[in-house]
């Protein structure tokens, strides 16, 4: 049986203050309990920002943020004080991108992941530490008891991204938020992670919301996979009907792009053009400058979502043509 | 020293010529040591780096890949005089680290991008500031300084009119690195040592960023080292691939042949562990198991034997030296079974490959 876990409706988040910008616009976004989305992307085009939003650590000054996010029945957005901070690490965490924005330069491993174990369950100084040095076994850093009071610093970047995986999922969160985990790894070790993640993803019942711009590595991990552009998903489906059937001429792109075997000292196929400034919010496809089937409409207003499926969309004006396989683009024509 | 020291404000100038290696590494070693507890003095070392050698040619590109925590970016940080040497030679142009040639004579000739692009970057300045500030520490007026940077900007796809004032948390992970390569162009190295500099990059960006570094070389007749995680991509950029392994070098090669034949176990198993791209045949068994030994209490005799499924007792006792992988002096590996008085029961067997597959 089905059963969402997180349902995210019209959320839009805009920073403001030197200059605005419209990081996510108008995204929708369900996640079942105990199934693995992986959301793939542009650089810039609000991936990191969207599971920020979720964990409410975005800068409330400057930011504004629209629309609704219910987890478990919590609505997100109305979450305040003690309420916050049990959902921050208890109910959702997040690994992140950045080693240096998780980590405590000045508190060993051990310490943060204990202190984060305490905070959330009660458990003494003593149980707190057993369970950050178990965390670190099951992530398998080698000499777990020494690295217990290891700072950040002195472990390569790896280790620091095993130890944040560690820290994140030590209190047993309903949903990981995941940006880009496995990017400092190496392939056996990153295989490592992948394999780990999907063992306690099944053992928690947890769901995970995973970030890459490794198709590879989206494939190994996910059941479902969204592609965003400008602040929001223009497609989304299972991860074999991304990989094998992409419709949107963004994914196209993004997917001849990929060097999986381009010719040593050939020219890499990138998308030409950069993304849109969003400093005002879409109101037509933002891919349009950039993309090889653009037609006037394309222009006048937002594309419509294309539903062939329950959980298959394609934002673009080409619908239900892309799906027809007469109409169909070739992969090199859309990379052009 | 050459005279011209101090008043080429732009690069270190080629001194060797074209047939002097640019950077020849001899035996670098670096330990750290570790601390136990508050009161109890440092015991052992971490053997980060480990009689470790090799040498970049001028206007190559070496790929350097490795598991995480095997000494690559201790490598790296060796290499632009980041991190001292605790033994060996660092050969930079012919000139010797510490003898002929200085520090700073060395930063003016090495940059290096760094993994975390975000702790490499001052929050106070904007990314046009950032990139203009060592130029003009270095004597370039502060207009010309600016119109680099913003020049700079362009090329590594960042819109100088819509980025240029912005700071670093301003950014998104992909367009921070990109500031951070523009970055190091702007100083005019001789060499560029990238430690997974594209890894946060989207594959479309990344594809940019790959075409920019191979025409940036050919204006400039670079020279690259290129640390990375992403097979594909070391692959596509290198043209010689170093494999390092706890501290130590395990292979080196070109990559074609590297490609071919990977000589070293452990080589074999970090290439079999890229991620599968059908999604009805995921990976199921990691290629390589096992903890990542010690570094500070490495396995003796060949450092991988712990896990290595090829491992008999030789290995347990003997270092394996480094020879060529059939017969091509380029390629090398360090490796029992490739030396035929090893006493290692496969050795003189046509190759693990085979085996692998
Ligand atoms: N605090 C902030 N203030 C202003 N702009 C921001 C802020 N954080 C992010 N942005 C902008 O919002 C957009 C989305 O950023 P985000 O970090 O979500 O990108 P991303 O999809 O995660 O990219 P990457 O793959 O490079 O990590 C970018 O244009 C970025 O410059
Ligand atoms: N400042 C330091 N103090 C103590 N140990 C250190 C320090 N810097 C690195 N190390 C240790 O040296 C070893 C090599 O680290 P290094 O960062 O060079 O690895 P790496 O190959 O770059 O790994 P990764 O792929 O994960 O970035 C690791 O065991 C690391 O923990
Ligand atoms: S809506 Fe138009 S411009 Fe946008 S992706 Fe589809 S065809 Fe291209
Ligand atoms: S020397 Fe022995 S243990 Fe080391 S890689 Fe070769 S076979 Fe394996
Ligand atoms: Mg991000
Ligand atoms: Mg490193």
């Amino acid at each position: 049986m089905r059963e969402t876990l997180l349902e995210i409706s019209g959320l839009n988040v805009r920073f403001s203050g030197a200059r605005t910008v419209h990081a996510v616009n108008d995204l929708s976004l369900s996640l079942d309990t105990g199934e693995v989305l992986t959301i793939l992307g542009e650089s810039g085009s609000g991936k990191s920002v969207t599971l920020k939003a979720l964990l409410r650590l975005l800068p409330e000054k400057r930011t504004a943020i629209g629309g609704s996010m219910k987890l478990d029945g919590i609505d997100v957005m109305g979450l305040k004080g003690r309420a916050l901070s049990d959902y921050r690490g208890k109910t959702v965490s997040m690994i992140f991108q950045e080693p240096a924005l998780a980590l405590d330069p000045v508190y060993t491993i051990g310490d943060q992941i204990a202190e984060a174990v305490r905070r959330h369950t009660g458990a003494s100084r003593a149980q707190a530490m057993d369970v950050a040095l178990d965390m670190l076994k099951r992530v398998r850093i080698p000499s777990a008891e020494q690295r217990l009071r290891n700072y950040p610093h002195e472990m390569s970047g790896g280790m620091r991204q095993r130890a944040m995986v560690a820290l994140a999922l030590a209190c047993r969160p309903r949903l990981l938020l995941a940006d880009e985990p496995t990017t400092a790894l190496d392939a056996t070790v990153q295989i490592q992670v992948l394999l780990l993640l999907r063992e306690l993803q099944k053992e928690f019942g947890m769901s995970i919301i995973f970030v890459t711009h490794d198709i590879g590595v989206a494939v190994e991990i996910s059941d479902r996979i969204a592609v965003m552009y400008a602040g929001n998903i223009v497609e989304e489906g299972s991860a074999a009907e991304i990989i094998r059937d992409p419709r949107h001429p963004y994914t196209r792109g993004l997917l001849a792009a990929n060097l999986h075997d381009a010719e040593r000292g050939s020219r890499l196929e990138a998308i030409p053009g950069s993304p849109p400034p969003l400093a005002t919010k879409p109101d037509h496809c933002s891919f349009a400058p950039r993309c090889p089937h653009v037609t006037p409409a394309c222009l006048k207003a937002l594309p419509p979502v294309f539903r062939p499926g329950p959980r298959r969309r394609v934002a673009c004006v080409l619908g239900e043509r892309a799906f027809t396989t007469a109409q169909q683009v070739p992969v090199h024509e859309a990379a052009q | 020293m050459t005279d011209q020291q101090g008043t080429d404000l732009n690069a270190s100038p080629d001194r060797g010529g074209p047939a002097q290696p640019l950077v020849i590494a001899r035996a670098l070693k670096r330990y750290f040591p570790i601390r136990k507890g508050l009161f109890g003095r440092g015991k052992g070392a971490v053997q980060a780096v480990d009689d470790v050698s090799f040498t970049v040619r001028k206007g190559e590109t070496l790929g350097i890949v490795g598991e995480s925590g095997c000494g690559k970016s201790t490598t790296a940080r060796l290499l632009v005089g980041l991190a001292d040497i605790d033994s060996g030679d660092l050969i930079f142009d012919g000139d010797k680290l510490g003898a002929t040639l200085t520090h700073r004579e060395l930063w003016a000739g090495v940059q290096m991008v760094f993994q975390d692009s975000y702790a490499s970057l001052n929050p106070r300045m904007t990314i046009e500031d950032t990139i203009a500030f060592g130029p003009k520490m270095r004597g370039v007026a502060a207009k010309q300084a600016h119109a680099a940077a913003r020049d700079l900007l362009a090329r590594v796809g960042l819109a100088p009119e819509r980025f240029a004032g912005r700071y670093p948390h301003e950014l998104s992970g992909g367009q921070r690195q990109r500031v951070n390569i523009a970055r190091a162009l702007a100083m005019r190295p001789r060499l560029i040592i990238l430690d997974e500099a594209v890894s946060a990059l989207d594959k479309s960006v990344e594809a940019q960023v790959l075409n920019l570094l191979a025409d940036l070389k050919a204006e400039f007749g670079l020279t690259y080292v290129f640390i990375s995680h992403d097979l594909n991509v070391v692959r596509f950029i290198s043209d010689r691939i170093m494999v390092m392994y706890l501290g130590e070098v395990v292979e080196i090669g070109p990559v074609e042949s590297l490609w071919k034949k990977r000589a070293h176990p452990y080589t074999a198993a970090l290439f079999a562990a890229m991620p599968s791209m059908d999604p009805d045949n995921r990976t199921e068994v990691p290629p390589l198991a096992g903890d990542p030994p010690n570094p500070i209490n490495p396995p003796s005799g060949c450092r991988f034997h712990t896990r290595c499924r090829f491992a008999e007792e030789v290995c347990a006792t003997m270092k394996p030296a480094a020879r060529p992988v059939d017969g091509e002096a380029a390629h090398m590996a360090a490796c029992h079974v490739l030396d035929p008085r090893s006493g290692h029961t496969m050795a003189g067997a046509p190759g693990l490959e085979t085996a692998d597959a």
